[in-house]
Formats: structure tokens, C-alpha cells, sequence
């Protein structure tokens, strides 16, 4: 191997290790005792002109923040869930609208169909702040301000994963839909009989990259819910100061953990997905 | 080409369709209408809102950091990850192992990331403690126009294996004969690159380009967890903007800053659609 090959690649293994280092500081951190915390913060805690020093392992690694966290805080149980149901809810709303939604933009011809599509791929792209404000109008007309309506319901009618899945539904060769219509099947047997399974890949793509967006969820409930209570974990966890450290930590590697798990687990889904974004059809 | 429409088809979409309606499009027209009404009296006043928001200076700054966050990141997200994904096309063993390396960050949590973001860029954070050992100025990189910088790294440490998984996908699509034929007939290494590979990207590059500008617009998460409602001027961006409007019930301003910022992205995907259009 050449020497401007061997820079290069140690270049790239840095890349990497920047790319996870906030695992492995979040996990360190979690892991230290509050004293160790607070010295280690220094500065930035006192006020006072020491940096931080930071270590790779922590120098007396206890469970004492995590147990902390697990038994006196109930508060963040409640946030914990929160989120769970934020999520869940928007997923579940989409396997049952935009999985038929996408099969039927995939497998059957009817007037305005290029145009509704179009549609459908233009509101996917636009950004949050765009239909901010029509989303709140319609949202406080429909008295749903205040409640997971105000999240499940737009998210569910996002169209980005009827995008998604389309596509892969676009794939399944169309002799296996002709020669099963052919046998008898008719328009349901064929969507859950055939496209169903065939078309699995894109449907877990979308959830994949469905549970990383509305794990992360931000925006949404930070406009529409105005009660502190309902709020999910991405909104609560950067309201805990420094002070307690431990305890962010320790949330923090919470919250991390299900979405390293979804990652981990659907990381071929996950480019598949990315991929089917940005491919022509 | 089936010549016959299948109007069952329309079964499986109509209750998505109905949804899209009551919950994006038609709220959106309203909020056009809307964006030429005064708020309080709700009448029609033309032009007004939108001169109101175009002279307003808040949006002018806010529009300026956005455009300038845009052509400063998204080049550079472009440039370094088209990089690494050449390399790690050629080094298929470890490649898929760095690859994942750089998709982590999707997954990782905003909230959980700004921990360490404080840490990291403090006044006494651990940055300025490796300075200050190296005997380097330190400075508030928050509170200055650093926070800019900041932002364009959060950027482009979130996207960089989403772009890299786009290239490697566009460059796994160029036939390998290509440039073994070229190397056969003594081209090099650099002049494969030049002629044949990069060429063959610029479908990919189109669809990139577009893809990460819309993902420019999340990093409004990093920004506003670590940073708050009215974060240092420097990064002080649309989605800031519209969200202490959106506090306000400024709502007239809000409507016509919706219109505009949607007509600037419309014309964008039109473009991406242009690009696809050139492939086929």
C-alpha cells in the first residue's frame, strides 16, 4: 500500500471514530460517580477557568447514576413512554394508510395519478416550517392542540413513506401480479398475498427510517404540545441541566439505546431506504 | 402501457388521500389565502404581508445564514463524502464496516448528542482544553460567530453516511469494464476518475445535492436544543425564525413566510425532477 493510500485511510478511521465517539462519551459518562462528574465538568459546573478533562473510561466506573435514574425518577418514565407512544402510534397509523396508498400509486393506472404522485413526492420534501402554520390552524380547529392527535395524525399522512415503499412495490416483477390474476386472485388476495410479502423490504425500510425520524421528534411537539407533560424524551432530556450530569447521561444512553437497536438491527433496510429516495424510477 | 384505467386503484389510496387533504393540502391553501389577509382584521391587503416579510430584518438575517449555511455545508458534505465513498468502494472488506461507522450518527438522538455538544464547545469545554494545552487562543464558540461553524460540523457529522450509502449506490451503478478497459489502454488511476467515473455521477450528483439541502433543513434540532430561541446571530436561521413567529402568533408573517419558503423549495424539487427527467 502506498503512503498517500495509508493517510487516506487512517483519515477515514478518524472520520469513524468522530462518527461514534458521542456513543462511548455518553456511555463513559452514564457510567462515572457524581463526584467523578463534577470533577470532570469542572468549569463548565463552577464557573470557574479549569477545562474539562475528559477520560476514555471513567476512573471508578459505578451504576450509581443509573440506579438513581431507574428508581427516583419517575418523571422520566413517563417521558420514556411518551415518546413510545408517539412512535408507535405514527408508525402503526402508517402501516395501515400509506402501505395500501403506496400499492395502489405502484400497481394500478387511474386519471391524475402522475399528478397526485407528484403531489405526494413535492409534500414529502418540504420542510417542517412550511405547513407549520397550516398544520396548527387545522390541528386547533379540530380540538386536537394538546393531545398525540396533534402528532399521530399529520405524521401518519406523511407521505414520505408512501414514497418509500412505493418503490419497492414499483420492483415486484409484474408477471407474478398478471399470472396470479389470471388464477383467480382477486385485488386483495393479490395486496396481501403478494405485494405484502414481496414488497416487506420497503415496508421495513419505512419503519426503519420512520423510527429514527419520530424517535428524534422535535419540532412537532414542541409546537403543538404545550403541556410539558406529554412531551417525549427528545424534548425533556436537554432540559436537564448540567447540575445533574449523571442523570443526562444516563437518559441520554436511554434513549440512545432503542435507536441503536432499530439501527443495528435494519441497517441493510436503512440503505435500502436511502437508496430508494433518490433513485429514478 | 395499459390503455385501460383501473379505478379499484383508487380504493387502496383513498384514505390516504383523504388525510393528505384534510391535514396538509388544504390547511396550506388556507394559509395562502391567508398570507394575503391582514391578521387582525382579515382583510385583503394584497402584497402587504409579503413586503412586510421581505423588509423585515430578522428574515433578512435569517434567510442570509440559511442560504449561506447551504452553500458553505452542502459542497463540503458533497466533496468529503464522495471521497470517502471512493475509497471505501475500493476496499470492499472494511469499507462496509466504516460505512456503518458513518451511518451511526442518524441514529443517534439529538437530544442525546447536545450533552455532549455542551461539553464539547463550552468556554471551558473540552475544545478550549486542547487548545489552551497547545498553547492555541480559546474562544466562546457558541457566543460568536463560530456557533456557525459549529452548526456546519453538526451538519455534516449527522449526514455524511447518508451521502456516502447515495455515492457508493451511484458508483456501484458504472459498469467496472469502463474504466478496466480505459486502465488496459494505459489510463491512470486519477485519469479513470476524471473521465469515467465522475461523469458517470453527475445523475447522482443532482439527486445528492437536492437531498442534502432538504436534510440542511433538520439540523434546526441541533441547533435549537443546544443554542435555544434566539442563538448566537450567526446561526440564527429560517426554521428560528419561524419558530419565535410561530410563539408570537405572528400569523400574517407567517403565512407569507411559508408561501415564499415553500415556492424556493418547489422550485428546487422541479429542478431535481428536471434531473431525472435528463436521465432517462
Amino acid at each position: 500500500m502506498k503512503l498517500g493510500n495509508k493517510i487516506i485511510i487512517a483519515f477515514l478511521i478518524l472520520l469513524a471514530f468522530i462518527a461514534c465517539y458521542p456513543v462511548l462519551f455518553l456511555a463513559v459518562g452514564s457510567l462515572m460517580g457524581k463526584q467523578e462528574v463534577r470533577d470532570a465538568l469542572g468549569g463548565i459546573l463552577s464557573g470557574g477557568s479549569e477545562y474539562v478533562s475528559w477520560r476514555f473510561v471513567p476512573l471508578y466506573p459505578t451504576l450509581a447514576s443509573w440506579v438513581e435514574l431507574l428508581l427516583d425518577s419517575p418523571q422520566f418514565f413517563v417521558m420514556f413512554w411518551n415518546s413510545v407512544r408517539l412512535t408507535a402510534g405514527v408508525l402503526l397509523g402508517q402501516l395501515i394508510i400509506a402501505v395500501p396508498a403506496a400499492w395502489g400509486f405502484a400497481r394500478y393506472e387511474f386519471p391524475l395519478k402522475r399528478v397526485l404522485f407528484m403531489v405526494y413526492v413535492i409534500l414529502m420534501m418540504m420542510p417542517f416550517q412550511v405547513t407549520m402554520l397550516s398544520g396548527y390552524l387545522v390541528l386547533s380547529g379540530l380540538h386536537l392542540l394538546d393531545t398525540y392527535g396533534s402528532i399521530w395524525l399529520p405524521g401518519i399522512f406523511s407521505t414520505f413513506p408512501v414514497f418509500i415503499m412505493y418503490r419497492f412495490f414499483r420492483g415486484i416483477p409484474g408477471v407474478v401480479i398478471e399470472s396470479a390474476k389470471l388464477d383467480g386472485a382477486g385485488d386483495l388476495q393479490i395486496f396481501f398475498y403478494l405485494g405484502l410479502p414481496l414488497g416487506s423490504g420497503g415496508i421495513v425500510s419505512a419503519m426503519v427510517l420512520g423510527f429514527l425520524e419520530y424517535w428524534n421528534l422535535i419540532e412537532q411537539p414542541l409546537a403543538y404540545l404545550k403541556d410539558p407533560a406529554l412531551w417525549p424524551l427528545s424534548l425533556y432530556l436537554p432540559n436537564i441541566g448540567l447540575e445533574e450530569a449523571g442523570l443526562a447521561f444516563c437518559a441520554s444512553v436511554t434513549v440512545l439505546i432503542p435507536a441503536l437497536f432499530v439501527f443495528f438491527a435494519g441497517q441493510d433496510y436503512l440503505e435500502q431506504g436511502i437508496v430508494a429516495a433518490a433513485v429514478k424510477e | 402501457m395499459r390503455n385501460k384505467y383501473e379505478y379499484r386503484g383508487l380504493w387502496f389510496i383513498l384514505p390516504s388521500l383523504l388525510g393528505v387533504m384534510i391535514f396538509i393540502l388544504l390547511p396550506f391553501m388556507d394559509v395562502v389565502r391567508r398570507s394575503f389577509m391582514g391578521a387582525v382584521n382579515g382583510r385583503w391587503v394584497g402584497l402587504a404581508n409579503y413586503r412586510n416579510v421581505l423588509g423585515n430584518q430578522a428574515f433578512l438575517l435569517a434567510a442570509g445564514n440559511t442560504a449561506r449555511f447551504a452553500a458553505i455545508c452542502i459542497p463540503l458534505l458533497i466533496g468529503l463524502s464522495l471521497f470517502t465513498a471512493v475509497f471505501l468502494q475500493r476496499y470492499k472488506t472494511w469499507g462496509g464496516w466504516l460505512k456503518s461507522a458513518y451511518l451511526v450518527p442518524m441514529a443517534i438522538p439529538v437530544a442525546s448528542v447536545v450533552l455532549l455538544w455542551r461539553v464539547l464547545f463550552d468556554r471551558q469545554g473540552i475544545l478550549n482544553g486542547g487548545l489552551s494545552l497547545l498553547g492555541l487562543p480559546v474562544r466562546d464558540w457558541m457566543n460568536s460567530g463560530t456557533a456557525f461553524g459549529v452548526l456546519v460540523f453538526s451538519y455534516i457529522w449527522k449526514n455524511l453516511g447518508y451521502d456516502v450509502v447515495l455515492w457508493m449506490a451511484g458508483l456501484s451503478a458504472i459498469p467496472e469494464s469502463l474504466s478496466e478497459a480505459a486502465r488496459v489502454d494505459g489510463a491512470s488511476e486519477w485519469q479513470c476518475f476524471w473521465r469515467i467515473t465522475l461523469p458517470n455521477l453527475i445523475p447522482t450528483l443532482f439527486t445528492i445535492t437536492v437531498l442534502s439541502f432538504l436534510n440542511s433543513f433538520k439540523v434546526f434540532r441541533e441547533a435549537y436544543l443546544v443554542a435555544g430561541n434566539y442563538p448566537d446571530q450567526s446561526m440564527y436561521l429560517m426554521q428560528h425564525l419561524f419558530n419565535n413567529w410561530f410563539r408570537d402568533l405572528d400569523m400574517d408573517k407567517m403565512a407569507a413566510g411559508a408561501v415564499l419558503m415553500s415556492l424556493v423549495i418547489l422550485a428546487l424539487i422541479l429542478l431535481l425532477q428536471k434531473a431525472w427527467g435528463r436521465e432517462e
